[in-house]
């Protein structure tokens, strides 16, 4: 399929299907890695997780988020007496929204995509960088020291992560040949290394590791969390918010791992297709297949991202700086170069 | 020319009348713009100062430029009560001041009481009392572990050591009735002896725990982002911990093997053989790997008491009332923070005319401000972490 199953004849019903589908993935898919996080850490911590809350006879904690989100909402929102009011209020949205913006261009199966961007790649790295505006706001207008110290943390972090994460994509859009998100998908169903069908992440492995890295550092997980460290800032730009604009930043912690594990996917694992030469069914079976295909992906993903943070304690801000400089980067031109080199000569 | 066009002092730019472009100083050196230290408050409520230790910091950047710990939150006047309690009463007032430590305490406060009044405590009493000390150290040890690990931001380790805490717990809970207070020891020996199997479940832990303590080694020293937070982080120099008047685990690191139980054995150590591990850079990796190689004495120790425990009673016979004879004495013990030493002073009544503490973690978190100054806010963490104290044993 080359077109969006949204693309109707009726141009406004269309672009509500859109959003209405765009928005239930969003709302959706983190709250379901959320609780894949309670549990997985929960049994490589020797402990269970949640696992009163629940919807009737099914327990083991699978409503422990709904719960959680209820309970935030009722919670009081505090806004401190010092803090800038509007600024303080609208950072929790401004972090949460680019999250939600990739997931427009992000193709999650044949046809099962929002809108088909020729410039997808640049969109979607442009606008994930969007959200540290949000912290930054969160952490000046909240008039403390440990959020300050956070926003800067965070703003540094992704000064020296946002180069390695785009120089590591633009390696795959040399390959391609496109910065189309579903033509990247495509090009990589017909891409053979030596004659093997393989994902781009085999040849560009280094360059798939590195954008795993820079994801993490820029959606500030373990081990790069020093903006939200709590041992020492004490969550960062998060420490004064409550209730519903603090469930906003969980919501966007979330939703980001969701979202760069999905541009991970489409960029380096092959998207849909479950192996590159592998042809799915056509029509709706096709597009649930390879759905699910997707998503698996991503959940592998995001495990491994939860793995990671039950492993690795926190570097500090200069060593992860020295490493971003002086070894990601560098190693990012490199691949670039080498990408480059085959690509003419085959 | 007015004077509000000269250059005002310590402006980088200075802004030229209405309509005349501006003058840009640009200054170098000694004159760079200046920068303002900023105060920062950590604490009395902070996750990394277990408790409500506060320290001020002056941060340049994020670098400290000062530090000066501020104490006294949880001050609760346990030396004042002692006077107005009889030794039965203090030896589980004891048990509080280090939480983490309830047996080695009061173990202490028995010793100085037997003391002055020349008691021959029997000797199952002095071997179980090395077995329940040494297990009080792992459990205690247990608990540093885990935070240390936690305030650098790995989460797992403290469910893991929480795991064998619980188990120890629940081994010590089956002899003393308590879980965190203790309070087994009584002047002239012990509450009661052992229960039936307790020696059984205790090699059988020791087992465990060994396994379990190459786990924690595999899990953070394998772990190369725990190596790189740690090694050089918070170096401490010999003379300076002597200065002072550091002791135990932070001391050992630092090359310095002053341990009460090897150079002024008390209880039945002077028939065990006691390894004291040792340190050679003094920094937070080597304190942290000092504290899982007690862990592994510990169960060396332990292993030797049952080995030799021998059978008897567990107490004297005393009267209703105790009262220490006029005098005084000074007990110390190596306590898993460090050394702690009480100093009683009785006039002949029920009651101490005055008991005066020595605790370790008062001794260690003064000499902080020494290794935080020229660190940066996250080496603080750990540096706080692996400088072993209890807020309720420095403030008493």
């Amino acid at each position: 399929m080359d077109t969006s199953i949204f693309a109707l004849d009726n141009a406004w019903l269309a672009l509500l299907l859109k959003v209405v589908a765009v928005l239930a993935f969003f709302l959706v898919a983190p709250l379901v890695m959320g609780y894949m996080e309670h549990k997985v850490l929960g049994h490589m911590q020797a402990r269970y997780g949640p696992m009163e809350a629940g919807l009737g006879p099914i327990k083991h904690g699978v409503g422990q988020l709904v719960a959680d989100g209820l309970k935030f909402l009722q919670k009081e929102d505090i806004i401190p007496a010092r803090a800038d009011r509007w600024v303080f209020a609208l950072a929790p949205g401004v972090a949460l929204i680019p999250a939600m913006i990739i997931l427009v261009v992000i193709p999650f199966g044949p046809g099962l995509w929002a809108e088909d961007l020729d410039t997808g790649v640049f969109f979607a790295l442009a606008v994930s960088s969007v959200s540290v505006i949000g912290l930054l706001m969160a952490a000046w207008s909240s008039n403390n020291k440990y959020s300050l110290m956070g926003g800067i943390r965070a703003a540094a972090q992704l000064i020296a992560y946002e180069l390695p994460l785009v120089l590591a994509a633009a390696a795959v859009v040399v390959q391609a040949g496109t910065l189309s998100l579903v033509g990247i998908v495509e090009a990589q169903h017909s891409f053979t290394a030596f004659g093997i069908p393989v994902p781009y992440a085999v040849p560009q492995l280094l360059g798939f590791l590195m954008f795993f890295t820079a994801a993490l550092a820029e959606l500030s997980r373990p081990p790069f969390d020093m903006p939200i460290a709590d041992a020492e800032i004490i969550a960062g730009h998060m420490t004064e918010y409550t209730g519903i604009r603090f469930a906003f930043f969980m919501l966007s912690e979330y939703a980001g791992m969701v979202v760069m594990s999905a541009l991970a996917t489409v960029l380096f694992l092959g998207g849909w297709y479950l192996w590159p030469g592998v042809p799915l069914p056509s029509g709706w079976l096709g597009a649930l297949l390879g759905f699910a295909i997707t998503m698996g992906k991503i959940t592998t993903l995001v495990f491994v991202m939860v793995w990671f943070r039950a492993t690795f304690p926190r570097l500090r801000e200069d060593q992860l700086q020295r490493f971003s400089w002086l070894i990601l980067i560098p190693l990012a031109l490199l691949q670039i170069v080498v990408v480059a080199v085959f690509k003419v000569l085959a | 020319m007015t004077e509000t066009m000269l250059p005002r002092e310590g402006a980088g730019v200075v802004p030229g009348p209405p309509g005349e472009s501006m003058l840009v100083e640009i200054r170098t050196g000694e004159q760079e713009l200046s920068t303002q230290e900023m105060n920062l408050n950590v604490g009395p409520q902070h996750p990394a100062t277990h408790g409500v230790l506060r320290i001020v910091l002056d941060l340049d950047g994020e670098k400290i430029v000062r530090a000066q710990p501020i104490i006294g939150y949880m001050h609760r006047g346990f030396e004042k009560l002692a006077e107005a309690r009889d030794y039965r009463q203090i030896i589980a007032l004891v048990n509080r001041h280090d939480w983490l430590s309830a047996f080695n305490n009061e173990l202490g406060v028995a010793m100085a009481v037997e003391r002055m009044m020349e008691l021959e405590v029997p000797e199952r009493a002095q071997w179980i009392r090395v077995l329940m000390a040494e297990w009080n150290r792992i459990l205690n040890h247990l608990m540093f572990v885990g935070s240390f690990g936690l305030e650098l931001g790995a989460i797992t380790p403290v469910f893991f050591a929480f795991r064998e805490r619980e188990d120890i717990q629940h081994l010590m809970e089956s002899a003393t009735g308590g879980r965190l207070h203790f309070t087994y020891n009584r002047v002239g020996g012990l509450k009661e002896d052992l229960p039936r199997g307790f020696l059984k479940a205790s090699k059988q832990l020791t087992k465990t725990i060994r396994v379990r303590n190459e786990e924690y080694r595999d899990l953070l020293f394998g772990n190369e982002i725990f190596v790189a937070r740690t090694k050089g982080v918070g170096v401490l120099d010999p003379a300076v911990a002597l200065d002072y008047g550091v002791t135990g685990p932070t001391l050992h690191a630092s090359g310095v093997a002053e341990d009460v139980r090897v150079t002024e054995p008390y209880a039945v150590y002077d028939r065990l053989d006691v390894r004291v591990p040792v340190g050679t850079a003094g920094d937070s990796y080597d304190r942290f790997k000092v504290l899982l190689d007690r862990i592994d004495v510990s169960c060396d120790l332990i292993d030797q008491v049952i080995e030799g425990l021998p059978s008897g009673p567990v107490n004297v016979k005393l009267p209703k009332i105790v009262k220490a004879p006029e005098g005084a004495t000074y007990v110390r013990t190596e306590n898993p923070l460090g050394q702690t030493g009480y100093y009683l002073v009785s006039d002949g009544k029920k009651n101490p005319w005055r008991l005066k503490m020595r605790t370790p973690s008062f001794s260690n978190v003064q000499m902080i401000p020494h290794l935080l100054e020229g660190a940066l806010l996250p080496d603080m963490i750990a540096i706080l972490g692996s400088v072993f104290f209890v807020v309720g044993d420095v403030d008493r």
